[in-house]
């Protein structure tokens, strides 16, 4: 059978540093074909080389059986190949109809666009995706999932041969995820052919063909997806044996071992709103506990976070911490109170790219380094050698600029930036996002043995076995409210998945 | 979820509404001059009025479209000064000559904003500033630091001076036709909408495949060409080229586009806006001379900067509020 | 993709490190360079006099430079900075001339000087409160004084030229300290003291930090807004000093053209000096050497006799040269 898109022998480095060596890919027509990898396995860069954004050093492209000469975004849409990149390649201020159509208008006398017929197009293309709204409207004045269905009716409206998709499931919640796979599945009839990239494997057992993974800048397995199991997909993506993973369990954490004995009471929230995305939340939080988020995205668990730390202001209830000792009005005021918080989005809130990691871990204790208004150099160094020692971050020097180390080790930087505040209460968004397995494990041990020397710890956590694992207890949220409560030990992966599912249910 | 239906008022309002502030702050001051002041709404004013007020009209429109892609060109008034002097020296052959060299050698000055930006990647107020600098030289040096004196023979000096049917002044019948061809390129082509683009969203609109490039570079070419069509009005209205005028032109471009609710972060704005946003500001003058002119109060030129800066003021307030309370609705997705 | 040029590849080896000791080093080479050639072919050019006559003139672009290192080391701009010299130009003969000036000089010299100074910093802190407090962007908040500083000044002095005799007010500006301009000190004490608060205070860690990141400085309880408001304040209050001392060197305050297009001279001086535009770096030596180059090419383009309209030409050729050179770098 001759192939849509073979890529072969494909080689791209960045300042020297190699992105992609010897990467290849081969999808057939009409198939639905999963590329996985952990995050820097090179799937990105391997789909931007595809699609024009970035141009290869070496290799072959084949499109549609001709030599690929895609330069550009532009030149791949012509040639057939829409993308839902990632991040969202969409203009939040515009109209949904100019979100959808921009470029592609319909025209009249071939110049001047005839919006009439553009709204009404772009209403039927949604309607598609079962979605009904008003399409003069921003497209931000729409939700995540919202936009994120816009993107895709706009790839599948351009009449694609292939479709890739990176992450599409990221924001959707399971009614969603199943229209969208509807349209996968309406595409591949039609002979179109889906590239799907997701973290979630078990989407691509429902709807893909064939597997290919990618390891290191390098593809390493390529297969039918009927016949394989989940463990060796993992496997695969590790480089390690479907042996070790079983034996080991899947996190470092032990939640619930500890049984009732409670500590201290470090944070009470009674009613807390601050907006419609959080409603009449409840907690108290004790020393020594991890207190789990459960619930898809959107559920209002990142709102929870940014509530406690002073982010977001309080509508309406009441917020303590540590019988009133201290104030979360402001991040600043939570910090001295003794909350950390470590956030969702490395890249965006978390590290400053040009500083050095001695800059950066000490950022949030610099009050407390003060002295007449200068930095006490001498206990900064001292510190920030504790922490590089005691947390095996790997960097050069403690004057390496934070931009150059891995990962994981950026996420250990952050995690001693709130350490170093001695914290009492710490507030972990997606602490593992992003970080290869190895480097996961050890922040999953850093924060057990925060814990165990009583720190208060909040989880928020995708990965279902993190938070199964590692909570004492897990509150589930839906829509911004509270809609169950589950104690460890005896909490599953089943369990919760139920107690989510109960959740939408309940509201759809 | 919100229903769907074709247009309405309150929604219109709602999501334009400093548009809507606009017009109605215009419709109340023309209102205000006429029950005031006797002449205000006589033929002279009037004509004297549109004639000044469509050299502003015209870099307003040109600096909304640069500001619409999230860019600034503080290089108008500039190039205005210079290609008055141009149009100066072409006024013997005609305006049918001095007109499209003198916007020539502003689409000129705008290629080479467009070039530092696009192509040197330049952040566009250092990028304009230079052009805004080497603009003034430029038209020193070309004028010899003289103003210059058109030829009153030719028919050049009809454009600031004359009526078109004896009804409009030419210069706001011309501005009005290319503000015309503007709207129209913004509302109904593929290059307008990629201009609101880029200033919502550049690397978005990279990857939806637009010509992120080609759109940017126009605006500033689009921007240099007003600025010269300017710079023609001022040329014949005042029958020379004024290489020391066009200081502070700039800010009033960025005060009229402002003003009319374009969002100086861009991704959204209005030509129509714009216009009413110069004529809004152009009218607070005039007022303020027949102030003087009834000799209640008195205010010297100097009065003019300063009251621009406090109406820019006022309105990066009201701004600053709709702005933030649209980030708010955007930040908790 | 976050991995930058840790290393070099082989082969090219050279090219890339000529490439970058350019780059870091471009100021110091393009001063060696503008000495060079005016040794060779300016005349009078080694002598003390040349000397004295450009620290006198460079002092006002380094104090304005400085200040606008720290507004750019923040993600900001500053605009307003010659408008605000040409306002505390002219306060300052206003209140010396002023009946109670005359009355009790020495409090009225005081008076000259620390008012407009107090003024420069309320504008400062209005630019500072509109870019904090209302998040609007730092070109548009201080396009408000750009556009009406300059404009108050001239309706405070009804835009006449005022000239004074005043020797002990224009110390400021002609004093001497060991043969060399009073100013050319006083610009070489505020950068040592602003390069000891950049490098060893937490106020300087955290200007660095929200140029870097904003988000995540405010998140690791940076005072985002405290900090902002600051260095508008000091860049103001810079700028009114350097307003002063131009009022001083020339005993006459014209506020037509104090400070005029002074805020093109600090943003070139502080990019040729190494700061970065989008914030992060705030390199006050690297200001003031750039302050020296811009007002070295000046005078090398008037000792030749060359006009003062192509040295405006010259002059923006040298910003986007900059500008353009400090890009690459970052990529």
């Amino acid at each position: 059978m001759t192939q849509l898109l073979s890529m072969g022998g494909i080689n791209k480095a960045f300042a020297g540093i190699s992105a992609l060596s010897d990467a290849s890919l081969e999808i057939e027509p009409g198939e639905v074909h999963a590329l996985i990898g952990q995050n820097g396995a090179g799937k990105s860069t391997l789909i931007k080389i595809l699609t024009g954004v970035y141009r290869r050093d070496s290799g072959d492209v084949h499109f549609n059986g001709l030599d690929s000469t895609i330069g550009n975004p532009r030149e791949a849409q012509e040639a057939g190949i829409a993308t839902i990149y990632q991040e969202l390649n969409l203009v939040p201020l515009r109209s949904v109809t100019e979100n959808v159509m921009m470029g592609y208008e319909p025209k009249f006398l071939g110049l001047f666009i005839d919006w009439q017929s553009a709204h009404k197009r772009t209403e039927e293309i949604l309607a598609r995706f079962g979605i009904d709204i008003d399409v003069r409207a921003p497209l931000g004045s729409y939700s995540t999932a919202i936009q994120q269905l816009v993107a895709i009716a706009r790839a599948v409206s351009l009449n694609a041969r292939l479709v890739i998709m990176d992450e599409p499931t990221s924001s959707l919640d399971t009614s969603e995820v199943e229209v969208l796979f509807g349209v996968v599945k309406g595409l591949k009839e039609a002979g179109v052919s889906v590239l799907y990239v997701s973290h979630f494997l078990d989407e691509l057992f429902e709807i893909c063909d064939r597997v290919t993974t990618m390891r290191d800048g390098k593809t390493v397995d390529c297969r039918n997806i009927a016949g394989t199991s989940k463990l060796e997909l993992i496997a695969g993506m590790l480089g390690r044996d479907v042996g070790e993973i079983e034996q080991s369990g899947m996190t470092e954490f032990n939640g619930g071992a500890k049984g009732l004995d409670k500590g201290e009471i470090l944070i009470t929230a009674e009613g807390v709103s601050t907006g419609p995305r959080l409603n009449d939340f409840d907690m108290t939080l004790h020393r020594g506990e991890i207190i789990g988020l459960g619930g898809l995205l959107g559920a209002g668990r990142t709102e929870v976070a940014r509530a406690i730390f002073g982010v977001d202001r309080l509508v309406e209830g009441r917020l303590d911490v540590k019988g009133g000792a201290g104030n979360l009005d402001t991040p600043a005021a939570a910090i001295t109170s003794g909350v950390g918080f470590l956030t969702e989005d490395r890249k965006a809130e978390g590290i400053i790219p040009d500083m050095s990691v001695r800059e950066n871990l000490t950022l949030a204790l610099l009050p407390k380094l003060k002295k007449f208004g200068q930095i006490d150099r001498a206990r900064e160094k001292e510190l920030v050698d504790h922490f590089i020692k005691a947390l095996g971050i790997k960097t050069s020097d403690m004057e390496q600029p934070i931009r150059e180390l891995s990962g994981g080790n950026q996420q250990k930087v952050l995690l001693a930036r709130w350490l170093a505040i001695n914290p009492d209460v710490l507030i972990l968004d997606e602490p593992t996002r992003g970080v290869d397995v190895g480097a996961k494990r050890e922040i999953q041990s850093i924060i057990r043995e925060a814990v165990e020397n009583g720190v208060g710890v909040v989880l928020i956590s995708s990965e279902f076995e993190e938070i199964v694992e590692g909570a004492d207890r897990i509150i589930v949220l839906n829509e911004g409210r509270i809609v169950s409560e589950l104690e460890n030990p005896g909490i599953t992966e089943e369990i919760l998945v139920r107690a989510l599912a109960q959740t939408s249910e309940q509201t759809a | 979820m919100l229903d769907t239906n074709a247009f309405d008022l309150r929604k219109y309002i709602s999501r334009n509404p400093q548009s809507f502030a606009v017009w109605i702050a215009l419709a109340l001051l023309i209102l205000f001059g006429l029950i005031r002041y006797e002449n205000f709404g006589g033929a002279y004013n009037i004509t004297s009025f549109l004639n000044y007020n469509s050299m502003f009209i015209i870099i307003s429109v040109g600096m909304c479209f640069v500001i619409m892609t999230g860019g600034i060109d503080l290089s108008v008034g500039s190039v205005a000064a210079f290609t008055s002097v141009v149009a100066a020296y072409l006024s013997p052959y005609g305006i049918e000559v001095a007109l499209p060299g003198a916007v020539l050698a502003g689409v000129c000055f705008g290629a080479i904003n467009a070039i530092s930006v696009v192509i040197l990647r330049i952040p566009p107020f250092i990028a304009t500033l230079a052009t805004m600098l080497g603009a003034k030289g430029g038209a020193l040096v070309i004028s010899g630091a003289q103003t210059i004196s058109v030829d009153w023979g030719s028919n050049f000096t009809k454009m600031g001076m004359e009526k078109a049917l004896n009804i409009l002044p030419w210069s706001i019948v011309v501005v009005g036709f290319v503000v015309i061809v503007l709207w129209v390129v913004l509302e109904k082509t593929t290059l307008g909408r990629t201009v609101l683009a880029i200033g919502g969203g550049e690397d978005a609109s990279v990857l939806m495949g637009l010509n992120v490039n080609r759109a940017t570079a126009f605006v500033y070419l689009l921007s240099g060409g007003c600025a010269g069509l300017a710079g023609v009005i001022l040329a014949s209205g005042f029958g020379a080229g004024q290489p020391l005028e066009g200081i502070g032109w700039e800010l009033s471009a960025i005060a009229s586009v402002v003003v009319g609710g374009t969002l100086l972060t861009g991704g959204f704005g209005s030509v129509t806006a714009t216009v009413v946003g110069a004529l809004l500001l152009g009218l607070v003058f005039n007022i303020l001379n027949f102030e003087n002119g009834k000799g209640t109060i008195s205010f010297s030129a100097y009065w003019q900067m300063v009251i621009r800066g406090g109406f820019l003021f006022a309105v990066i307030l009201f701004q600053a509020k709709v702005i933030s309370g649209r980030s708010e609705s955007k930040v908790q997705s | 993709m976050s991995a930058k040029e840790t290393e070099i590849q082989i082969g090219s080896v050279k090219t890339r490190d000529w490439g970058k000791f350019f780059r870091s080093n471009g100021g110091v080479l393009a001063l060696i360079v503008i000495v060079l050639f005016n040794i060779a072919f300016t005349p009078n050019f080694l002598q003390m006099q040349t000397l004295f006559v450009n620290i006198s003139q460079v002092a006002t672009i380094a104090i304005v430079a400085m200040g606008m290192t720290l507004v750019i080391a923040t993600g900001g701009i500053d605009l307003s900075v010659g408008a605000i010299m040409a306002l505390a130009g002219a306060l300052a003969p206003l209140i010396f001339s002023s009946e109670f000036g005359q009355a009790y000089p020495t409090l009225g010299i005081i008076a000259a000087i620390a008012l407009p100074l107090v003024a420069a910093i309320f504008c400062g802190l209005f630019n500072g409160l509109l870019i904090a407090n209302l998040k609007v962007q730092p070109i548009i908040a201080t396009l408000i004084f750009f556009i009406s500083g300059r404009g108050i000044a001239q309706v405070l002095t009804n835009g006449n030229l005022q000239t004074f005799s005043n020797p002990s007010f224009s110390y400021l500006g002609t004093g001497k300290i060991l043969g060399l301009p009073f100013q050319g000190w006083l610009a070489l004490a505020i950068a040592i003291a602003l390069y000891f608060v950049v490098t060893r205070t937490t106020f300087g860690r955290y200007i660095l930090a929200i140029g870097g990141n904003e988000r995540a400085a405010e998140l690791a309880g940076g005072p985002v807004k405290r900090v902002k408001i600051g260095v508008y304040m000091i860049c103001g209050v810079l700028s009114g000093l350097a307003g002063l001392i131009v009022v001083a060197i020339n005993s006459a305050s014209d506020a037509a053209r104090n400070g005029n297009l002074m805020e093109l001279d600090a943003i070139a001086a502080a990019v040729v000096g190494g700061a970065l535009l989008q914030g992060g770096r705030a390199p006050i030596f690297g200001a003031i050497l750039g302050a020296v180059i811009i007002q070295l090419v000046k005078y090398t383009l008037l000792a030749n006799g060359i006009e003062d309209e192509v040295a405006l030409i010259a002059k923006a050729v040298i910003i986007l040269a900059a500008v353009y050179i400090q890009q690459a770098r970052k990529e």
